[in-house]
């Protein structure tokens, strides 16, 4: 499919998603309604715009943000180390922005400082795996030796998270810390969001108008250079990029795992290897399917299910398949 | 008149290597536009060593490395990639690239940092598929291609690049007879327009079939430069080898003779 073509239709999707998500809830609005509100301004039922502005909306928005974040660093991950197989969680950058966050939340540090720690953490996650992956050797199989590296990375900053859940306050902090981990949009607050929000902008940018080159950087490190490329330079500018993106999302909506690995997957299969189209593409396919989980955690069960859960229940199958099929073709 | 050095690659008594330790020295080699230098050397010779030095990835411990009259470690990556193109080794690419895209990831070197190659960058990319006879391969995914394909195609890619040079590490090796004949065919066209080559084979058969100069790697250093006749003689290839090799003319039938090496196997 053409790439403008694909775009909008994938742009037409999330809208239709988005539409569908307001109106869904324990005070149910028809679409229709929806839209005469937001074309007319005013609507009969005096309730519905703080339905919609104050619950739904920041909501709506914090889903998209996240589900576009992950997704988008994700792609820009597996091209910048040419491994189909990582994403954010893999490669230790929600573990560690999550072990920051956490910290942040134990100290009652204010939003600013929570989002900062939580990216120092996920850029030292990053950096770790990618040098114990180096330190182990590129002989060997270097896709799954990466893989391996960011497990390790991401299984250690785990356990000094577990740490932190240990010495937290039971009462005040132990549950904030554990509910927040299993990642969940119900306690957006606007402030927050919009300051996260502008930080997934600042990484989400660079990542799209470098994602041509994003290409030839897939090729490797000499064969990049070759062609021209300042390797160094846009090794940095991805890694921060992404981990931005990736952090500043984790800071207010938790840990929520598989979308960046299984997003960029889908999108692939839409759009074609291509960076250039890909990059966008993720970044709708996995806002959309944010909304959409999102939309079923908060109304299929009389309590709210956490969407990391929803997310690993789907994104665990899906792996297998990604894995039964990469032995019969390349992606 | 320009001097010869403002067009060529030149390696002036230059020491390579890692870590301010030489492991080639006192090389001298010189490409001119439109020449095709064979280089020949055991595994580990240094091969690899030479071409990373003049792609500029590593800086000559001592001595001078210029591009086009340049010293190569003053050259930024997109200078360097607009004077010289490289052609790896074949490899796994993890995503499927189309052709068309990989021949237009060529033209990075003359992109501004966020812009998409646009129409001139897409048709030159056709016309270097044109050039290498494989246009019909344009929408076909890269990595599911052929070794030969893939050479052609990584080879298109390089001529993408507009450089006035050329480095092929073993173009034909891990190819069959057929693709390795047409591979140095096509090196052989590219050089009659004038694109300087530099490429490193393992058959002595190459060089004689394309090469208007040899350049041999032993003990450390460039131990031979010359014609292909009168470098790769019997005697050269049993010390540079360790293999007994009969080096003749073949007869003329009806095309011109051409010399070829057959090692002794009894």
């Amino acid at each position: 499919m053409k790439g403008v073509s694909l775009i909008l239709i994938c742009i037409a999707a999330l809208v239709g998603v988005s539409l569908f998500s307001l109106g869904i809830g324990r005070y149910p609005v028809p679409p229709s309604a929806i839209l005469s509100w937001m074309l007319t301004g005013g609507s009969a039922d005096a309730n519905l715009p703080v339905v919609l502005l104050g619950i739904r909306l920041p909501r709506l928005v914090a889903a998209i943000a996240a589900g576009g974040a992950l997704s988008l660093s994700g792609a820009a991950y597996q091209g910048l180390f040419r491994n189909p197989m990582v994403s954010p969680d893999i490669l230790g950058v929600s573990s560690g922005s999550g072990f920051g966050a956490a910290l942040g939340i134990l100290f009652s540090l204010p939003m600013a400082a929570v989002q900062a720690i939580s990216f120092a953490g996920g850029i030292t996650a990053v950096l770790a795996a990618v040098l114990v992956s180096r330190a182990i050797g590129r002989s060997s199989d270097s896709v799954l030796v990466l893989v391996l590296s960011g497990i390790v990375i991401s299984s250690l900053f785990g356990a000094l998270l577990s740490l932190l859940k240990y010495i937290a306050d039971p009462l005040d902090k132990l549950p904030a810390i554990t509910y927040w981990l299993m990642g969940s949009f119900a306690d957006i607050r606007s402030g927050e969001l919009g300051m996260a929000v502008a930080m997934v902008l600042a990484g989400a940018v660079p990542l799209l108008l470098l994602s041509w080159r994003l290409n030839v950087l897939s090729f490797g490190e000499e064969e990049a250079r070759s062609l021209g490329l300042h390797t160094g330079r846009m090794r940095v500018a991805v890694i921060v990029s992404a981990t931005l993106v990736t952090a500043s999302m984790i800071s207010v909506c938790g840990i929520i795992g598989w979308v960046g690995l299984v997003v960029p997957h889908i999108s692939r299969f839409l759009a074609g290897a291509n960076h250039r189209r890909l990059m966008p593409v993720s970044f709708l396919v996995g806002a959309a399917f944010m909304v959409a989980v999102d939309t079923v955690a908060r109304s299929t069960a009389s309590v709210e299910i956490p969407v990391g859960i929803i997310t690993a229940v789907l994104g665990a199958p899906f792996f297998i398949w990604i894995m039964k099929r990469s032995t019969v073709r390349a992606w | 008149m320009v001097k010869l050095q403002e067009q060529s690659i030149a390696i002036r008594k230059a020491g390579l290597g890692y870590n301010g330790k030489a492991i080639l020295s006192g090389v001298d080699l010189e490409i001119a536009p439109g020449e095709i230098i064979c280089l020949l050397g055991q595994n580990g010779a240094g091969k690899t060593t030479l071409f990373r030095t003049m792609l500029g990835f590593i800086a000559p411990v001592h001595g001078s490395v210029t591009l086009a009259g340049r010293e190569v470690s003053r050259l930024s990556p997109s200078e360097i990639a607009r004077i010289v193109s490289y052609v790896p080794q074949s490899y796994a690419m993890p995503f499927a690239y189309s052709v068309k895209d990989v021949v237009l990831f060529g033209r990075s070197a003359h992109l501004r940092l966020f812009a998409a190659p646009g129409s001139r960058d897409r048709r030159i990319a056709a016309e270097c598929l044109d050039l290498l006879d494989i246009g019909h391969l344009a929408s076909r995914p890269f990595n599911e291609l052929s070794g030969g394909e893939r050479q052609m195609v990584v080879i298109a890619r390089a001529l993408a690049q507009e450089a006035r040079f050329m480095i092929l590490d073993e173009p034909a090796s891990n190819l069959d007879y057929g693709n390795q004949v047409r591979v140095i065919r096509k090196i052989r066209e590219l050089a009659g327009r004038k694109i300087g080559i530099l490429m490193a084979t393992h058959h002595p058969d190459h060089a004689f079939m394309a090469a208007s100069r040899v350049a041999v790697l032993s003990g450390g250093r460039l131990s031979h430069n010359g014609t292909p006749e009168s470098t790769l003689t019997a005697e050269t290839l049993r010390s540079l080898y360790g293999v007994e090799v009969d080096v003749f003319d073949t007869p003329q039938n009806g095309h011109a003779s051409r010399r070829v090496c057959a090692p002794v196997v009894q």
